[in-house]
């Protein structure tokens, strides 16, 4: 029987790589990502995980040894945050270009300047478009989960695809957790083998990561386009049968009394739960309120957003990001787009919240919901909203 | 026979535009970038072959007299032959088409 036991969250999705049996791991480390590598670093160091730990000097070369590892076939495993992440992007682009499998957990955190080591979500929106599957964890237990899952669809022949798990830094990584540790023979049934279909061979010579000329160049990138669109219903498939192996059952839109809910409120992250319990007290008070929340980023997923909004009249959107002299925080400008051709579409109020480890409480998400309400009947001279700014 | 590049679709592709065949590099004419050909006049050629070991194209070598000459399949015509042919048989001519 699979066990509930109280576990550092970074420390479980370390745990979970080793279930997997992940061949390779090339990391540096970096606050708040440093324990998952850390505690990677003792399992191989231990003899409890047969893998090479690549301790490379920077993460642009964390990346590129993962390119290798995975080119070679090897199940592999890297994590990141912030800066770290930053000096990756380059590399990132090559991942998604070359199909190559590699999972990464990247513990969110602010970009400097000024510098932070707390957490917000605008390291993840500096690599939106880089090609990668991208799964949002809310609490350890899905960190965690995610992690298997993750390894999972990337491999999957279908899919071939790098794969992010985003968790919040120290809202996630530092926090001890109640989390159930899943068997390993439940993950040895759940997780086929890695075969990656044209790995690098000595007697099967490939050139990978080659020129394309301006003929080629557009069919390529349509290709990893499709291959990522396309990814969803293998995702979809891959969490069904992880909530028959496990029991822990997980969608790209999780719905929290949203049915039928005039008014939303729509969280990516561990914010998600602190918003949860501002949503039960709303409603113990008689307020119509539920909530939403984003799990899959990347692809992203339209026709599960518009179900779950279709009943609403008002849908505030938390932004833990900004887009510079954009229109709005990033996730609440997806969602404003992907329902633009809506005929019947809630109106979007957009809130950036909780930038560089600043708390929103409990008090603070109520606050917004009567503020988000307001907005939403008279309008706003401004594109959006930042909560808790001193003016 | 498989298809050229202008007609291949994204389906064509391999995984990750990997190239499963060796020493496809040699079918690209990379000899089309030329704006200048390099002409020679053999009967000052040493046959010292400095011109080859300077190709940045590696498209030099020995013809049957055993001058050396480029490929034109591939010479880009940068004119680095020709400026360190010391003999002087290199000359850098417009390509006029």
């Amino acid at each position: 029987m699979a066990k509930r036991i109280g576990i550092e969250v970074s420390i479980a999705v370390a745990d979970a790589v080793k279930m997997c049996n992940a061949d390779v791991i090339a990391a540096y480390p970096i606050t708040p990502q440093t324990h998952i590598v850390e505690h990677l670093a003792e399992l191989v160091a231990n003899g409890e995980l047969d893998a090479e730990y690549i301790p490379v000097e920077s993460e642009h070369s964390a990346m590129s040894a993962c390119l290798g590892s995975a080119a070679a076939g090897a199940r592999t495993f890297t994590a990141t945050s912030s800066q770290g992440l930053a000096l990756m992007i380059e590399v990132l682009y090559v991942a998604s270009g070359m199909r190559l499998p590699v999972v990464m957990a990247l513990a969110n955190r602010a970009l400097s300047a000024p510098l932070s080591i707390w957490g917000d979500h605008s390291d993840m929106m500096s690599i939106r478009d880089t090609g990668w599957i991208q799964i949002v964890s809310e609490n350890g237990q899905a960190a965690m989960d995610n992690t298997i899952i993750a390894f999972r669809v990337a491999e999957d022949p279908r899919v071939l695809l790098p794969t992010i798990i985003h968790l919040d830094g120290f809202n996630l990584t530092h926090v001890v957790e109640p989390i159930v540790l899943p068997e390993q023979a439940d993950v040895d049934r759940y997780l086929p083998k890695n075969k990656y279909p044209l790995p690098l061979n000595p007697d099967k010579p490939v050139t990978m990561g080659g020129f394309a000329a301006p003929a080629i160049f557009m069919e390529a990138k349509w290709a990893l386009e499709v291959n990522l669109r396309n990814s969803k219903k293998v995702i979809l498939q891959a969490w069904d049968e992880f909530e028959k192996i496990f029991g822990r059952k997980y969608s790209p839109v999780e719905k929290y009394y949203s049915d039928g809910a005039k008014v939303l409120l729509m969280t990516m992250g561990a914010a998600g739960e602190t918003a949860s319990v501002a949503v039960d007290e709303m409603r113990a008070e008689g307020m119509d309120l539920g909530q939403i929340r984003l799990r899959l980023w990347r692809p992203f997923p339209f026709e599960e957003l518009k179900e779950a909004v279709k009943d609403a009249d008002v849908l505030i959107v938390m932004d833990r990001a900004m887009s510079f002299g954009g229109p709005a925080g990033p996730l609440a400008s997806e969602v404003k787009s992907a329902l633009y051709s809506q005929a019947k579409k809630p109106k979007v109020v957009s809130y950036i919240i909780s930038l560089g480890g600043r708390d929103t409480t409990i008090a603070g998400y109520k606050d917004i919901v009567k503020k988000g309400i307001d907005i939403a009947a008279k309008g706003s001279r401004n594109e959006y909203e930042i909560y808790g700014v001193r003016e | 026979m498989a298809k050229s590049e202008n007609e291949m679709t994204w389906k064509d592709l391999e995984i990750g535009n990997i190239v499963t065949e060796t020493g496809t590099a040699r079918q690209y004419e990379s000899g089309t970038w030329r704006s200048q050909r390099p002409t020679y006049d053999f009967t000052r050629c040493i046959k010292c072959g400095l011109c080859a070991l300077y190709c940045p194209e590696g498209c030099i070598g020995p013809n049957k007299e055993g001058h050396f000459e480029a490929d034109l399949f591939y010479c880009k015509g940068c004119g680095i032959c020709a400026k360190e042919c010391w003999p002087r048989v290199i000359k850098m001519v417009e390509e006029v088409e």
